[in-house]
């Protein structure tokens, strides 16, 4: 890699630690020098950000009724014994 | 001790303690879908998983009057479920993807595949994009919100390896923040990023796939 630029390639790579805050200060800087340039990263930052937001909105599975059921009545067995 | 609980959990523990069914079956709707995502890093199928879950919640019970607020309340939930699903796992001899969610970095994935950028070798932009991702912004407001595009996103995580579906679904889904993914995992920083990395990146590719071939002419 590069010490001066960091291609396309590379900076894909990088977005986690970039929003995690967890590049260094340097690498950090090379980061958003690149941004600040090139349209295709600066969409595909916007498009990971677009899907971190649109992932919080999905709903994982529930249990099946029978289990969730299951373990209520485990929790009315163990509050008449406890 | 007390002193560290934060005052919802005491409120919580306590209403447990004293038989409350109705905040034990909030707790176990809130909490279940992610302890099933979790589950299946070490158990092979949904329904040994549902196993697993029962089993955690029933340890939970018998285990309640020795929480001591040391950690959340949901943190020590869920390391009692991941406890549960790893001895459960071992039973079933099913350690390979354990072994990818301790290393993932072990077996090298890129982000986006390697054919949508310049090569490396290209005498003006090596490693530039060769098709870049286009905007999302003129995409109307209802599509992205809509519920085929939850049902795209949902499909991706399911398709996700195991490692990487319960770290986005921690992460990104409940919104959990990094340390409490790391210690109810047992997982480095470093490995939890990568696994989030790339699940969000598998995720952003499906919903590109979907959005882009809605608005092609």
């Amino acid at each position: 890699m590069s010490t001066a630029t960091l291609s396309c390639q590379e900076l894909v790579e990088l977005v986690t630690d970039y929003l995690e805050d967890a590049l260094p200060p340097e690498e950090r800087a090379r980061f958003e020098h690149h941004l600040e340039r090139c349209r295709g990263c600066t969409t595909y930052v916007e498009q990971i950000r677009i899907t971190i937001e649109l992932t919080g909105h999905v709903h994982a599975d529930d249990l099946d009724p029978r289990t969730r059921d299951a373990i209520v009545e485990a929790f009315r067995d163990w509050s008449s014994t406890g | 001790m007390e002193q560290l609980q934060a005052p919802e959990d005491a409120r919580v523990v306590d209403a447990l303690r004293a038989g409350d069914e109705a905040t034990f079956t909030m707790l176990v709707e809130d909490w279940s879908p992610a302890m099933l995502r979790v589950a299946r890093i070490y158990v092979p199928t949904r329904a040994i998983a549902e196993d697993v879950v029962q089993e955690t919640w029933i340890a939970v019970l018998r285990g309640i009057d020795r929480f001591q607020g040391r950690s959340s309340l949901r943190t020590w939930v869920f390391r009692i479920l991941a406890n549960t699903a790893k001895t459960r796992g071992e039973r079933e001899r099913r350690t390979v993807p354990l072994s990818a969610l301790e290393d993932p970095l072990r077996v090298p994935e890129p982000a986006i595949s390697a054919d949508r950028f310049l090569d490396a070798d290209h005498p003006n932009y090596p490693g530039h994009w060769a098709s870049p991702p286009v905007s999302w912004s003129t995409q109307p407001e209802e599509r992205l919100l809509g519920a085929e595009t939850r049902a795209v996103i949902g499909g991706s995580i399911a398709k996700l390896p195991p490692g990487q579906r319960a770290v986005i679904s921690l992460r990104d889904v409940e919104g959990w923040g990094s340390e409490e993914v790391c210690n109810v995992l047992g997982i480095s920083e470093t490995n939890q990023r990568v696994l989030l990395h790339r699940a969000r990146a598998k995720v952003r590719q499906a919903l590109e796939e979907y959005l882009d071939a809605g608005t092609e002419q």
